[in-house]
This record gives structure tokens, sequence and C-alpha cells, in this order.
């Protein structure tokens, strides 16, 4: 199908859609996040039970600050769509898809890591790449790009580029 | 000195003690990694064993963090390109190309005939080293040693050829949004003629030694199970869903540098066991010779340039392979330094500030060795990325060990992860 058919089908369930650049983008309230998923992944036209990818990002003063983003893919019919959650800063936390889509586990686990952003329902929520005790969500944009003090022969020593020769 | 018969109707009561005593059962918790020779890399596997028996395992990961999409939204839109292709360090390529032809079509542009052989000729080949280190490490981890000298001796002839075209081995950078960086030089299609001649019989070589090996059919036949209902539903792609039935493949299915003009199977097995994914990676390689076979022919009728004309897009600097490796050609550099201020002007502008990418978002996704390789790119209009998002298939299919190894053997657990293809670089990121 085309974008533009795909987005003709979708368009009575989910209204709010974009399409750009031969991608369907449709954004839901996180309240029906879940409902729309299953909606899309049981549509007989549209099969979209692959969830691709799972990510975030992250604007700082726009509104919503975040948007979680659905890579929807259909195996079958060789078709693509977006789904994508905004959520706010102070309340950044939407239903986990795990139930609907196993694979969504490390991607939350992922987001959650980088970005803070909760997810219920999860099974295991907790740090994936980072190590358990890290403070702070590195993939935020307040958080700078620098390195971290590691510890050698005892001392703590700063990151290499703010290394001083003494 | 105490008496014999005593010492001996001690143990006897010790021994009925024991005896007669409760069986304890208890399961043992192992921890596999992250520093042993077969978890490719730094991956750690907590087991819990009963016996020989994994009664769980959870795969943790993150001990090859490096920042790769952090690092991305501080630099360049060019320089984005150095970062990817450092994730999944085996297959740089890919990594190469899903970013640029996601930058692409945020820009709006295409890159020139002649760069799309190119690249379709150096990820094919790319490929077959990829499922090479595979075949070598794979072997390696279950005893075949001499399986992993000819992986690496073949590899070789590979980067061998990758040497010659960008200066590196690994991590080349050699594909740019609008095209590749340079064309192949002089000696680069005997190299490639020299390989499609010698591949085949080596890809024999192959078979003849494990296909029907009774030890690499038993380490290999039944082990590491994974259907393609599951494989779906955990977001498997890449080999491990083709061993399982299914034939899926994005170079089929959303083709892109023109995929679907050039002529190639996808080979497909049934079983979904550790066997399966070894036929199916050797008939890949196959596959891709056909493919990088077509491609080098294409490029010897099809002249023209390899990067988009556009100066606002294209790398102003003409590059050479040196002795130490792809640097700025001399000619290009007594060009800007004592002819044309103009050129300075506008290398450095390119060079420093870069590309200016047009607001959007778009998710590009290429059919990496392992499997679904995807690039989430937003760009808020300026001239570094919003956001890099890498969706690398290593990452998602190590998902699947648990339902993969529980149940089975500990010994089974090393010929199911060798089976998956992990590459801790993509994985961590």
């Amino acid at each position: 199908m085309t974008p533009a058919e795909i987005a003709d089908r979708v368009r009575a369930r989910l209204p709010d859609l974009v399409v750009a650049r031969g991608e369907v983008t449709a954004i839901v309230d996180r309240d029906e996040l879940l409902d729309s998923l299953t909606w899309l992944r049981d549509h007989p036209a549209l099969q979209l039970g692959f969830l691709s990818s799972l990510t975030a990002t992250d604007g700082p003063g726009s509104d919503p600050r975040f948007w979680v983003v659905y890579e929807l893919r259909s195996v079958a019919l060789r078709h693509r769509l977006r789904v994508k959650v905004g959520l706010s800063d102070e309340d950044p936390h939407v239903a986990s898809v795990t139930s609907l889509h196993p694979t969504a586990d490390w991607y939350e686990r992922e987001v959650f890591d980088f970005f803070g952003i909760g997810f219920e329902g999860h099974p295991d929520l907790k740090r994936i790449l980072l190590p358990d005790d890290w403070e702070g969500f590195p993939l935020r944009k307040d958080e700078e790009l620098g390195g971290v003090d590691t510890r050698f022969h005892g001392a703590f020593h700063p990151p290499v580029d703010t290394r001083t020769m003494a | 000195m105490r008496d014999l018969d005593a010492v001996r109707s001690e143990a006897d009561a010790e021994l009925r003690e024991a005896s007669t005593g409760e069986i304890r059962q208890e399961t043992m918790i192992i921890n596999m990694g992250p520093q042993h020779p077969s978890t490719h890399g730094v991956l750690r596997l907590l087991l819990e064993l009963d016996g020989e028996t994994v009664v769980s395992c959870e795969p943790i990961i993150g001990y090859l963090h490096t920042g790769i999409e952090k690092n991305t939204e501080y630099r360049t839109w060019v320089q984005g390109i150095a970062f990817v292709t450092r994730a999944d360090y085996l297959a740089p390529f890919f990594n190469e190309l899903g970013y640029c032809l996601g930058v692409e079509r945020l820009l709006g542009i295409e890159a020139p005939q002649r760069a799309q052989i190119l690249r379709v000729l150096f990820c094919e080949l790319n490929r077959i080293s990829s499922h090479l280190v595979w075949l070598a490490t794979g072997g390696l981890e279950l005893g075949a040693v001499s399986v992993m000298l000819y992986g690496f001796r073949e590899r070789e002839v590979i980067l061998d050829i990758f040497e010659a075209a960008t200066g590196l081995r690994m991590n080349h950078a050699y594909i740019r949004m609008g095209g590749v960086i340079m064309d192949l030089p002089e000696e680069g299609p005997a190299k490639i003629r020299h390989l499609l001649e010698q591949m085949p019989g080596r890809i024999d070589e192959f078979e003849t030694l494990l296909d029907d090996n009774p030890i690499w059919r038993e380490r290999n036949v039944g082990v590491g199970l994974l259907n393609a209902e599951n494989a779906l539903a955990l977001g498997v792609t890449g080999p491990m869903l083709r061993a399982a039935g299914l034939p899926v493949d994005l170079r089929k299915d959303e083709p892109y540098c023109g995929y679907e003009t050039y002529d190639f199977d996808v080979p497909v097995r049934t079983e979904g066991d550790a066997y399966a994914r070894y036929r199916v990676r050797l008939e890949e390689m196959r596959e891709s010779l056909k493919i990088v076979e077509q491609a080098l022919e294409r490029w010897e009728r099809t002249p023209g340039p390899v990067m988009v004309e556009d100066p606002k897009v294209a790398w102003p600097a003409k590059l050479s392979v040196g002795p130490d490796g792809i640097g700025n050609d001399p000619e290009y550099l007594r060009h800007i330094m004592e002819e044309s201020m103009e050129s300075l002007i506008h290398h450095f502008k390119m060079v420093t500030q870069g590309v200016r990418v047009p607001a959007g978002e778009v998710y590009q996704a290429v059919e990496s060795p392992r499997g679904e390789l995807g690039f989430y790119i937003v760009s808020d209009g300026g001239y570094r990325p919003h956001r890099v998002k890498i969706r690398d298939p290593s990452f998602v299919n190590l998902q699947a060990t648990p339902s993969m190894v529980e149940g089975g053997l500990v010994a089974d657990a090393i010929a199911a992860i060798a089976s998956i293809d992990p590459v801790m670089g993509g994985v961590d990121r």
C-alpha cells in the first residue's frame, strides 16, 4: 500500500496523521496507545504486528517535551507506520507495550535508561546499558556531552578532554 | 595412633548419615562473561543452572556502551558517519549506508548511479566478511579451530579490497551523504575478480568440512530453537528469521540502492535451529557473490560521478589513498592553499560547519548481515542531528537468548549464542 492509502485506512480511527517523505505518522493520546496498537495489529488490511523500533526524543521547552516513537512494520504486507505519543515534562510516563510486543522489553528499558521515561506494566523496568547506580538520563538535552571521572590506582581522574598538564 | 578399624567404622557411620539424610536440591548461579572467550565480546549471561541444565538466563549488556547516539547530536551531519560506522564494527558499510540514506531522504537528494552501485558492491562484500567472522568465531567456540583459521584467512582477502578502496580495514566512513567518498582504485576490479574466482571454492571447502561433520551436526542440529512466531514477537530479523522459515529480507521487501534490479535469491530454511542458521548464512555468502559480480559488471559500464554535484552537500575535498591511509589529495591541497581563496573558504565552511538538513524525521532500514538495521533520524533544521537512533539488529536478536537456551544444556547455550551472531559494538552502541 502507498502511504496515502495507509493514511486513508487509518484516518477514521487515528485522525491525527502526518504523511511526509513516504512515511505515515499517527499521533495518539497516551491513554489510547495500547488500544491503537492493538487495532493496528489486528486490522486485516494493515497487519502492523511487528514492532521494528521504539525510541524517544527530547525537546526541552517545546510542548510536549518528549515523544515516544513506535516504528510498526507489516512483514506480510511490506509497509510501515509510525506511532508517536507526546509526554509532558512533569509526568513522563506511558503504558508499556510489552504485552502486545514482547520485543519492547529492552527498548523500553533503554528509553527509561536514557530519557527517564516510565513504562507502566513493564515486567522489569531497570537500566540496561548504563550501570545500575548511574545518576541522570544522558540522552536528555539538558545533560551535556562530557566524560565522567574514572578511578585508576585508587584516585579519580577527570575526563580526558578536561585534563590539564600539571 | 588410632586403631584402623575405629577410623573405618567412623567413616562408615558418616557415610550412612550422609546417605540417609535429605537429598538437597538447589540451583547454581553462574556468571558467564563479560570476559569469556565465547561471548562475542563483552556479553554477560547470568545463568541459573540445575546440574548441566539452564533453568533461567538473563543477558546483561552495556559493557561496551560508548554513547554514539549522544555524540552524533554534538557533531556535524558528516561527522556522524564516522560515529555510526563504529557501532556494529563488523558491518561498517551498512551503518554508513543506513545513516546516509536517511539523511539523503531528509535532504531530498539521491546519490548518482555509479555511487549506488559501489554501495551495493561494498555492502555485499561486507556481508561476506561479516559472515566469515561469524563462521570463524562460531567454529572456534565449538572447537573447530581450523574453521577459525580459514574464516579469518578469507576475510583478510576482503579487508584487503576495503583497504585499497578506503584506506581502512574497518570503520571506513566511505559512504557519504550524496554518494561515496571516492571511486574504486585502479587495482580494485582485479582484486574483486580474484575474490570472485576464489571464494566459491572456499565456501565449498567450508561445506565439505562442516555440513556432514558429525560433531558439527551434534552441536548444532536442534540447538537454540526459535520458531517464526516467537522470532517475530521478539523482533528477531535477518538470518535467524529466515532460518525459521520466513523469507523476510529488506533488500526484497523495501529495496534501496536499486536492489530490486539485481538477480539474487533469499535463502530460507524451516528448522529454526543453529544448523539452519549456519546453512542460511553460507548460502547468503553465495548470493552476495552473485550480487558483487553483477555490481562490478554494472560499475564498468556505468560512467559518471560518485558524488552529487551540489556543492552545498558534496564533500569539498578530493581524497586519495596514501601510504598511511586515506587523506587529502596533494594536488587538491595545492589548489586550495595556493590557487583559490574561494575554494579554501568553501572547504573550511563545509568541513567545520557542514550541511544544513531540513527539519523532519525519517526511519530508514537496511538489511545488515544480522537483520534490520534501522536509523531513526530527526533534524530540527540545523547543522547537527536532533536525534539519531540506531535500531541495531544485534540488540534485538540478543533478546531472544533466554527463550533459546532455557531448558537446554549449558554447553548448547554457547552454540545458541554463536548462532545469533551478536556484535556487542552494535548491541551497546
